[in-house]
């Protein structure tokens, strides 16, 4: 499973807003609302999908993300590793 | 009988010693606790240091808030008990959900050591009783992940309940309204940025700490 982990929107974002001032020197021009991000790649062993996804959402919650500034979406990925 | 007080050790705290020092010059015992301790019973006070418990993965505070210390320090803090987050310190405390919001990095992704003028903005706090609101001090600043951040609600209760204990007087990082400290509802639990253990002597640069963990150290107990 994949963990996306996001800054909540109208929370300020001083790395993407880094990255973004750094494209027009690279030539890349049209690029807004860059916004950077986590993501943790999980094996989850549970008796089927729905309970794997409860379970990374979960983990996400109490851990991988603090709920106060970010946003966690659990992304089911299978056949990976 | 001298204050006693409890420096809490994570694995990557560096600031123990400094924090020790600090409040045994105003004539308290300091007395570490390592961070698997699950008790904190006959402290008059406890300190959560700066440094990078746990390397800060994840998030700074993130794994440290699942040190079994931590569950004291939350006992402790109900009880009345007064709690100080020093830099990481105040990371771990939000993270723990003893403080409201969130440290975020900093403004323009910078590491920022310098010195800072404070301004007291409440006296109501376990860091402040003994100082006046409007007084300035100069405390350092030592850290990446310094913008205090949270959501309009809790903005909200901060401005109502007095809860906003220092500001910045120019602000360095990036803090929502420039906030450099808050503490708890009731009081006892505070949480700041810079480092007042690291302005204990004029020879040093400035003594305007002293007030602070003077305050702290002689804070009322009720536990």
């Amino acid at each position: 499973m994949v963990v996306d982990v996001n800054l909540r929107s109208g929370i300020a974002d001083p790395e993407g807003a880094t990255i973004e001032r750094a494209l027009p020197a690279l030539g890349f021009v049209g690029v807004t609302n860059v916004r950077a991000g986590k993501s943790f790649y999980l094996d989850v062993e549970a008796p089927n999908e729905m309970a794997a996804v409860d379970k990374a959402q979960a983990l996400a919650e109490r851990l991988l993300s603090n709920p106060v500034i970010e946003d966690a979406r659990v992304r089911v990925v299978t056949g990976a590793s | 009988m001298s204050r006693r007080i409890g420096v809490v050790m994570f694995p990557g705290s560096n600031c123990e010693y400094d924090a020790a020092q600090g409040v045994e010059s105003l004539g308290a015992t300091a007395e570490f606790v390592w961070h698997s301790a699950t008790s904190l019973s006959g402290f008059d006070g406890v300190i959560l240091p700066g440094g990078f418990a746990h390397g800060d993965y994840l998030r700074p505070g993130a794994l440290a808030r699942f040190s079994p210390v931590m569950e004291a320090v939350a006992a402790f803090a109900r009880e009345g008990g007064p709690v100080l987050g020093i830099c990481n310190g105040f990371q771990v405390l939000t993270e723990a959900g003893l403080l409201p919001g969130a440290l975020q990095k900093n403004r323009g992704l910078t590491f920022l050591c310098q010195p800072t003028t404070l301004v007291v903005v409440s006296t109501k706090s376990a860091l402040t009783s003994e100082a006046k609101v409007g007084d300035e001090l100069v405390v350092p600043i030592n850290h990446f992940s310094g913008a205090y951040t949270c959501d309009d609600d809790t903005y909200k209760q901060l401005l109502d309940n007095d809860q906003i204990v220092l500001r910045y007087v120019v602000n360095p990082n990036g803090s929502r309204d420039d906030i450099a400290g808050v503490a708890n509802e009731q009081g006892n639990v505070v949480g700041l940025m810079p480092h007042p253990e690291r302005a204990m002597s004029r020879l040093l640069g400035s003594e305007d700490g002293r007030v602070l963990l003077s305050s702290f150290v002689h804070a009322n107990v009720t536990v």
